[in-house]
Formats: C-alpha cells, structure tokens, sequence
C-alpha cells in the first residue's frame, strides 16, 4: 500500500487541500480555547501554529487530528482514495485507523508517544503489526532501516528508550510515526525540552524527511526559528484566535500585527 | 449430603441466574470477556474463586464433578473445591477425566481427550492479554471491540528479540473463532492446540477480574504467533518417569537433596491411568502419591 500511495503523486491531489478546517471553535465551559479557525492545508506542506503558551495552539492540534471533538465547525481530510471526508462523521475505527497509518502524533514528551518498557525495534515495528505485517524478520528489517534513517544506531534496536538519551527518544517517536509513510504528520512542539545542539539535528533531519516523504505537517510551536526552518506557512495564535497568517518568512521578516511583532521582537539574539 | 444451611451448590438461585446470563452471553461471542457481578466466595482471590462460580452456576444434581490443580488431582486446591461441592451440592465427585462432566481446572487441560457433553472450566487471574501492554481498561476494551491487535504481537516481538524465540510459554494469546484475542488463563502453551475445535465446552471465569468468558464447542483457537517464527508447542527430552508418556505434559519433581530429580505427567488421572493399564517409565516403581506435591 504505501508503494502505490508514493507512486502516486499526482498533480491533482497537490491542488486540491489535504486538510481544511472550517470556522473550528472549542470552548471549555466559558472558557473559549479556540474560535472561528479557517484553513486549508495541502500535500507536501507544512504549517506552523506559533503564539505563547495558553493560545490554544495544542487544543487546535487536538481538534485537526480529531482528537477532540470541535464545540462548532468542522475539520475534513482527503482520504487516500481522493475524497474529502469530514472527520466527524469517521467511525472510530476508521479514525483510529487513519490515525495509525496515514497520520503522524509527534508529541512533545516523547514518553508519551512511545512505549517506554519495550525495545526501540518493536516501538518502530508496532504500526506495521498493527496493520498486519506478520513477519518477523520483514518486520525487523524495516524497523531498523527507519532507525538508521533518524541516525540512531541499530545496534540499539532491541534497547528500551527509556535508556535513550531526550535527543533519540523524540528521533525514534518520529521513526515510529513515519514508519507507514503517513501523509499528514502532527508535531507538538517537536524540540521542547532538547538542548540546542540536538535541537538542530532533530530540525535538520525533519526538514529532510519531511522533503524526501513530502509529507504535510502541522507544528506546533512557540520556537520561532523552528517555524521558520521547517515550515512554508505560519499561523500566528493568540487568545484562541488567528491573528495574523503567511508565508513564513513574510509573517517573521515583516509582520503587520502588534502581537506578531512583540513575538518577533522578543526573541534573544544568542 | 447436601449441607442444609446452603442453597444447592452454595450460591443463590439469582446469583447463579445472573451468572448464567453472562454464560449464555460468552459463548453466544467467542472469546469476549463479559462483565459479571462477581461474589465474594468463602476462599482468597487468586484461589479460584471465578471458576467455582462458574462451577456452582451449571452444576446439577446429575453431574460428576472432577477438580484439577496443575493437572494433579491432589493437591490441597483441586481437593478443597472437590469437598466444597460434595458437602454444598452432594453431587458425585471422581478423578477421571472421561467420566466426569465438569472439571474445573488451574492451569491444564487433561491429556485424555475431552467428549461432547463435558465442560471444563478454567479458573483465570488475569483475562486480559493486553494488559500489561495497555494498562487503561478503556482503551484495552476498544481496542477489543475494534479488533485492533497489533499490540498482541508488539509481546511476540519483544519474546523473539530479547530470547530469540517466542518465549511466552503459558498464557499464550489465541484468537478464538478468528475474531476475539484470549488470554487462556495460565495454562502452559503445550496445552494450546487442544482448544482448537474441541469438542467439550470451555468456560472461563475470573473472579477478581470479575469478568466469564468462553469457548463453545469445536471453535476454531489459533494461537497467535509471526510467519517466520511459527507456534510450536515445546517437547520434552524424556517421557514421563512413571509411565513413560511421551506426548503428556511433565512435571519437574525434585528427590532429593543431592540434585536427584524425575520427570512425570502433571496430569495425575492420565498417568495413574497408563501405569494401571501396564505401562512404566524408568522408575515406573515408585508409588505415585509420594511426589504430588502441593
């Protein structure tokens, strides 16, 4: 299945939107995380969501990947067959089976994403047995080709990531969500918690994968360099809203909003 | 002599109707674990105390009552149980396997064959199978309903990395009727293939757990396993010191104190039987009673 999906990259589905939300709104009793949110997301690209802490940039990650269920508005995803479907009337099945092999959940704690007691190897692997793979030996293979791939050593294959560094954890989270070549990955802040260094191989290594795969994201983030590496287009969020919206260097290099220019502004030169 | 201060076979008439509508319930779905309002039996959890509930709500005045534990029906758990339903139900009780038509069990399966007719129920500590991958019951319970059994294997993996071969060798998971993943309460592996398309009923209950679950007759249980590294059903390098048995499930009992030990048939009943009908191991003499051990 995932030959003929790369096997396809038509310019059909290019221009037509892999992800739309439409007038997206959740709120928590009087509390209003997210309101009015519109856009279209296509193949191969990716957005960033930045604004500070409480803008309600994870709730919308939550609500894109049908995670939560919107209080108003809608989310539709192109399935793999080419038709727009409007998340909501998914079955859970179909959702969670979606979730498994067309999406990628990066989370931002990688103890969260990954099964921490079993191997590295079987962390990779669980996606491919989940949609059927049955073979040992095939299984194993790919696991460690992907390892190789995020530069971890396959020598490491059978270690629990609990003995894996912060860096390598959230390397193997992201081997262990492209395993099945999704379309569509969710980054929550990706990099939060790793040092720089680190930071900058992890960023290097998703900017490659994401061109290689020409995958669509959506990252989530308050790092503005993170913004600007890996993504085409930015959305800027604050108090549950879309304030400000372009491509990215035009929103960083020359942002219109008062918000947006603080957020810029208030980035410390090293 | 049925105790008078006890309903027939110690539960209440309602108690065992509720038990039997979860009966009905699994096996009318193969495999799938139902809720029950387990009660509190006059033994500790960890005891059985879902299979004598099990065992209480289908026993009938007419039925011959065998308690396995481990195979032996001598030990201090498969006799209590025994006298437990001789004093609370009077029903006949027996050792054989082929004459009676219930036998609860702790961890084995007999090695006669069972016939059509018979039920045998297990006493299980943990129903679940993905537990100790997915410790939420919520999500252990959708995952279920939406056959999602990748993480079943995810375990296999782990066997085969770490030891080089599937290393589970009891509890081993099955599908059963090609939809549901059981745990077949700790029974060894050995005992496996002898669910698949067996002719007697199996019924499992889980006290603690509070959950019955089942296996009617002739099912299909497929025990889980990867292409390249198939099922296999360990074997033992010698037969049964007893009765030489080289096909039953065997025992490790230790001797003495100088390493000596023997290797004889867990299944009590079988082996008294083979050795009855003349066949012997190479200590065929020593009395068998001596090395049931508790």
């Amino acid at each position: 299945m995932a030959e003929t999906q790369s096997a396809a990259p038509d310019d059909q589905l290019t221009l037509q939107p892999l992800l739309v939300a439409e007038n997206l709104g959740k709120t928590y009793g009087r509390l209003v995380a997210c309101r009015d949110i519109s856009f279209a997301l296509y193949a191969g690209e990716v957005l960033a969501v930045v604004g500070e802490s409480g803008s309600g940039k994870t709730t919308l990650l939550q609500l894109l990947s049908a995670q939560m269920t919107p209080t108003s508005g809608r989310v539709s995803y192109r399935m793999r067959d080419g038709v727009l479907r409007d998340l909501a009337s998914l079955g859970e099945a179909e959702r969670r089976f979606l979730f498994r092999t067309d999406w990628g959940y990066v989370r931002q704690d990688p103890a969260q994403g990954l099964r921490m007691a079993v191997s590295a190897g079987a962390n990779v692997g669980e996606r491919l047995m989940a949609v059927g793979w049955n073979h040992y030996g095939r299984i194993r293979q790919t696991a460690s080709s992907w390892l190789e791939r995020v530069e971890i050593d396959t020598a490491r294959i059978d270690d629990a990531p609990r003995t894996y560094s912060g860096g390598m954890r959230q390397r193997l989270q992201i081997a262990r969500n492209l395993v099945t070549e999704p379309r569509l990955v969710f980054m929550d802040e990706p990099t939060g918690g790793l040092d720089v260094s680190v930071q900058a191989r992890l960023l290097d290594l998703m900017r490659n994968l994401v061109s290689e795969l020409g995958l669509a994201a959506v990252v989530v983030t308050h790092d503005l360099a993170v913004a600007r590496l890996l993504s085409h287009r930015v959305m800027v969020m604050k108090g549950g809203r879309v304030i400000e919206t372009g491509l990215t260097d035009q929103v960083l290099d020359d942002p219109h909003e008062p918000y947006t220019q603080l957020l810029v502004s208030s980035i410390l030169p090293p | 002599m049925s105790a008078p201060a006890y309903n027939f076979a110690y539960l209440d008439e309602q108690t065992k109707r509720m038990i039997r509508r979860a009966i009905l319930k699994a096996i009318a779905i193969p495999g799938y674990q139902v809720p029950f309002a387990s009660r509190e039996m006059p033994m500790p959890y960890g005891w059985g105390t879902g299979g004598v509930q099990v065992t209480a709500s289908i026993l009938g005045p007419d039925d011959v009552l065998k308690v396995i534990d481990q195979g032996s029906d001598d030990t201090t758990n498969a006799i209590s149980i025994r006298k437990f339903f001789a004093k609370t139900a009077g029903v006949a009780t027996t050792t054989s396997t082929t004459e009676a038509t219930v036998i609860q069990t702790r961890h084995r399966i007999p090695e006669a064959p069972l016939h059509a007719g018979q039920v045998l129920v297990y006493q299980v500590p943990n129903p679940e199978p993905l537990r100790y991958l997915e410790p939420r019951e919520t999500e252990t319970r959708r995952m279920h309903a939406l056959a999602e059994y990748g993480l079943m294997h995810v375990k296999l993996y782990e066997d085969i990395a770490r030891f080089g071969h599937i290393a589970t060798s009891y509890a081993y998971p099955v599908k059963v009727s090609g939809r549901y993943v059981m745990d077949p309460s700790p029974t060894p592996k050995f005992d496996n293939p002898k669910m698949d398309d067996c002719p007697a009923l199996q019924l499992f209950g889980a006290g603690r757990e509070k959950r019955i679950y089942a296996i009617p007759p002739h099912s299909s249980v497929v025990s889980l396993d990867f292409e390249d590294h198939p099922f296999t059903r360990y074997r033992f390098d010698a037969p049964c010191a007893l009765c030489g048995a080289e096909d039953a499930y065997l025992d490790e009992i230790v001797t003495d104190d100088k390493g000596g030990r023997m290797f004889v048939c867990s299944d009590t009943d079988y082996c008294e039987g083979r050795q009855a009908a003349g066949h012997r191991g190479s200590q065929g003499a020593a009395p068998h009673k001596e090395i049931a051990h508790g």
